[in-house]
């Protein structure tokens, strides 16, 4: 019975360990931070809701390893998010760019609010009148 | 003033194709952003022979078919006795790109399965699968005899997808 116990304790208290990239991409702590930064902002487009950070499926794991490489010769984060977005299209990206379809999507919200205030303004006006 | 009751039934009526549409959209294919593109540079070493290099002078002026592949994708299983078949009719060369793959493994599995390839380019790093776009084997795209991409499709193919999304695409660049 006492094993039983234990192994509900230790199964229960066992630390979750992922193996993902041990180790540091760079020693240099501000890339290290970009690195980081632009990981977790590119979709693992396997597993669609994790970024490529927090994934291991291989894709992730290559994806991660070609920022790497971008970042070492010196790419700009607009310029890795266009290899991105050229490849695989801008659902990659977590947070959109302000282009195309994207870029109503930005306003329309902002329109509509705007649309509702002045009928709500003009509503007023008329019952006060 | 009567019509304005009406306004928000309108306003619905005019928004539920829009949500319509939306539930409808497959979210896990996505469109490929190279449709209409020139292909990717690539050079890669042939799977059975790694002294032959397979780069993009391989394909001018063809019409061909890159399908993407490896022995641990189970997808690709299902599309190969398709593939076979494909091969045999002669309409297209197949090229294979092995993904990701052992390749013992992949060598092994054409011999038990057959070898649909016309040739096949080892993408042991997955460097130009990333460029290609691929997030999920098996994929196959069609190039026309320009090098420029005209069709993706994502998962395993068979007969009724051929007819319907390749083979009309296939005669129009024929016909040109």
């Amino acid at each position: 019975m006492k094993k039983i116990y234990y192994f509900i304790l230790f199964a229960t208290f066992s630390p979750i360990v992922f193996a993902i990239d041990t180790g540091l991409a760079f020693e240099d702590s501000k890339l290290q931070e970009r690195y980081e930064k632009l990981i977790s902002e590119v979709r693992c487009l396997v597993c669609q809701n994790q970024s490529i950070k927090s994934s291991n499926v291989f894709l992730a794991v290559d994806l991660r390893n070609e920022i790497k490489i971008m970042i070492g010769k010196g790419k700009s984060n607009n310029e890795i998010g266009d290899y991105l977005v050229e490849r695989y299209g801008e659902f990659i990206l977590y947070r959109p760019r302000y282009t195309g379809y994207s870029l109503f999507l930005w306003i329309a919200p902002l329109a509509l609010m705007l649309g509702g205030l002045f009928v709500v303004m003009r509503v007023i006006k008329s019952k006060s009148n | 003033m009567m019509n304005k009751h009406y306004l928000p039934i309108i306003i619905f009526f005019l928004v539920i194709p829009i949500f319509y549409i939306g539930l409808d959209r497959n979210k896990s294919e996505l469109p490929s952003p190279l449709i209409g593109k020139e292909m990717p540079k690539f050079s890669l070493p042939s799977l059975q022979n790694s002294n032959n290099i397979i780069d993009n002078s391989n394909f001018d002026y063809e019409i061909f078919l890159l399908n993407v592949w490896a022995t641990w994708c189970s997808g690709c299983l299902e599309e190969h006795p398709f593939l076979m078949q494909l091969s045999k009719s002669n309409q297209i060369p197949i090229i294979g790109l092995n993904w990701r793959d052992n390749k013992n493994d992949a060598i092994d599995w054409l011999e038990n399965y057959g070898d649909p390839y016309n040739l096949i380019a080892n993408d042991k790093l997955g460097r130009v699968a990333i460029d290609w776009g691929v997030y999920g084997a098996p994929e196959s795209f069609l190039v026309d005899s320009n090098g420029i991409i005209i069709h993706k499709h994502l998962g395993p193919l068979n007969e009724k997808i051929w007819e319907q999304d390749f083979v009309s695409l296939i005669r129009d660049v024929n016909n040109k």
